[in-house]
């Protein structure tokens, strides 16, 4: 169920069970602020790379889960945009600058990735993305003049906050997170309004969406653009957390992890991408004490979780406790 | 005054000699016809002769091979179902095509809100788009209040059928092309779907264009009726007068 379909359930006969998950979001948000002063300063890192992973992975749901629109190239978007923020950033150009023009840049390749959905879906659709996302990794990895090649880019500053230095690994949490909530906050805006409605049409049913006049054109390639602006954005603040840039974290197998985050979660959820960004950023972590037999383990428990939750984690309550809504 | 208002009707939508043909096969083979606005035309004829290829040729579907489609004298063949859907044609479908995950509520917003406003606008609006009476008002006229919150996807294949025919509706749109809308309809529906396409004619002013083999609904619904056989019009007039035609007949018990 879309996030449009539970404002009407919710709205219509649930408002008081509305103000209580809205009470559990806020508790979950505050603790989760609270979380690393308890932590050293690689669990607060850890911590911030999840932020940084949700507002892609937030993004790519857009795309895959809302829109429908398959894409194996996320993490080219996000490479994209922390390579913008390195250069930039390093250049002496500010942050707060960058940020919009770092998201300018992957919405305006986000519209053209989007043309060969036009024309091809699915697994057809995957490929043609997944070629997008190797190619951005060739370049990020062989234009070593401007990218500095494997040996990446290193010594990225770390913004301010009206005078404030961000340096400190609390101070640029927070300042993460509050981005992070912001920008989740403006897809939630975007998802409620007709243009949600929208692109869940042109997921369902785009002959039948085109026949009431919604412009399938038009929404497949907002979707790839928006999607691609969220990963951009995640870009800058990857630069400026790790502080240095290097081909690796934008492969194509990243985007592959983006893409499970989705459907773990729960493709089309509001709140999927969370579920499933705790599973590609904070669970392999936690697996750690396995050492070798993690990435078997891993393995085994997403073929589980397909098997027997393909609608994801957040299809749980719906499967035992309604039981009968089927597609 | 009276005279321009006679040409209008007459133009309202004109088809002209169309044509499909798929390599020898000629699915549609110079079919014209003529519907005047507010009127109901039914579409019979046995399987396979060229029924649905005409709408889709009409609706944008598909290009039709030659012929012309003029609708209030602007000639609009070969134009997309988008483009058409802008000009208030809109169509249901002989499988069901409904927004399955979206609630039912929803589908029927969906189906009206790119209608209103901008691509700007429609971002800054509410999320019920300012549709949420009208579309509560169709629901009530489907009777589908008990299942308005539910996807639409998780109900049975008549209710699906009803908000496929409400979402064709909630545009308002001048002119419907309905493909087959009893088919897989359990006949204590059939005669209430008979009703409720009177009451949008009379409520709505729409002119609708009916393909179905339900030949009591047929009857009973459109004062106009085209038979078509092989691609093309065998018969038309008034309902008696096709079904007591001796050609109609065989043309249904023939093959």
């Amino acid at each position: 169920m879309s996030v449009v379909a539970d404002d009407v359930a919710l709205a219509r006969t649930r408002r008081p069970l509305l103000r209580t998950a809205n009470i559990a979001i806020a508790i979950v948000v505050v603790a989760f602020a609270l979380l690393p002063l308890l932590l050293k300063s690689y669990g607060t890192y850890l911590c911030t790379l999840f932020c940084v992973t949700l507002m892609a992975t937030y993004g790519l749901n857009l795309t895959v889960g809302y829109a429908g629109q398959m894409s194996l190239g996320q993490a080219a978007f996000y490479g994209i945009g922390a390579y913008i923020a390195a250069i930039a950033l390093k250049a002496g150009i500010s942050f707060y600058l960058v940020l919009p023009v770092a998201a300018i840049v992957c919405f305006v390749v986000g519209l053209l990735i989007g043309f060969p959905a036009l024309r091809v879906q699915h697994h057809y659709l995957a490929f043609a993305t997944l070629g997008f996302n190797i190619l951005v990794y060739l370049v990020m990895r062989n234009e070593e003049k401007i990218t500095g090649g494997t040996y990446g880019i290193s010594g990225v500053p770390r913004p301010t906050l009206f005078g404030l230095s961000l340096d400190g690994v609390l101070a640029f949490f927070w300042f993460t997170l509050a981005a992070t909530l912001i920008l989740i906050a403006l897809l939630g805006w975007l998802l409620r309004s007709p243009w949600g409605r929208a692109f869940a049409a042109l997921r369902d049913n785009p002959i039948r969406a085109e026949s009431l006049g919604i412009n399938i054109t038009v929404y497949t390639l907002l979707a790839f653009a928006i999607g691609a602006a969220c990963a951009g954005i995640a870009g800058v603040f990857f630069a400026a957390l790790v502080q240095f840039v290097e081909p690796a974290p934008f492969h194509f197998a990243a985007s592959l992890m983006m893409l499970l985050a989705i459907i773990v979660g729960g493709s089309g959820r509001f709140f999927g991408p969370v579920i499933g960004t705790v599973v590609i950023v904070l669970l392999p972590e936690w697996l750690r004490f396995m050492q070798n037999w993690y990435l078997a383990i891993f393995g085994f428990a997403v073929v589980a979780l397909m098997i027997w939750l393909p609608g994801g984690v957040l299809s749980i309550p719906e499967r035992f406790a309604l039981g009968k809504v089927r597609r | 005054m009276s005279v321009g208002a006679d040409e209008a009707r007459a133009r309202f939508l004109e088809v002209r000699d169309v044509r499909k043909a798929y390599g020898a096969i000629k699915a549609v083979d110079g079919v014209s016809f003529d519907v005047a606005r507010g009127e109901i035309v039914g579409v019979i004829g046995p399987n396979g002769s060229g029924k649905t290829t005409l709408f889709n040729s009409i609706l944008g579907q598909i290009t039709p091979s030659s012929g012309s489609v003029e609708f209030c004298g602007e000639d609009i063949t070969g134009l997309s179902p988008l483009d058409l859907a802008r000009r208030g044609i809109g169509r249901t479908f002989q499988s069901l095509q409904v927004f399955v995950k979206l609630s039912v509520r929803d589908n029927l917003i969906a189906a009206a809100q790119e209608f209103q406003g901008t691509m700007r606008s429609r971002l800054l609006a509410p999320p019920d788009a300012g549709l949420g009476a009208r579309a509560d008002a169709m629901i009530d006229l489907f009777r589908l209040g008990h299942v308005a919150g539910r996807p639409a996807g998780s109900l049975s294949y008549g209710q699906q059928k009803l908000i496929d025919i409400a979402m064709a509706f909630m545009p308002t749109p001048r002119l419907v092309l309905l493909d087959e809308p009893c088919a897989g309809v359990n006949p204590g529906l059939v005669e209430e779907l008979r009703e409720l396409l009177v009451t949008l004619n009379k409520t709505q002013g729409g002119s609708f264009v009916v393909i179905e083999h339900n030949m009591d609904f047929i009857m009973k619904l459109c004062p106009h009726v085209i038979c078509m056989v092989e691609g093309k019009v065998l018969t038309e007039g008034p309902p008696r007068t096709v079904q007591s035609n001796p050609r109609v007949l065989e043309a249904y018990l023939g093959n």
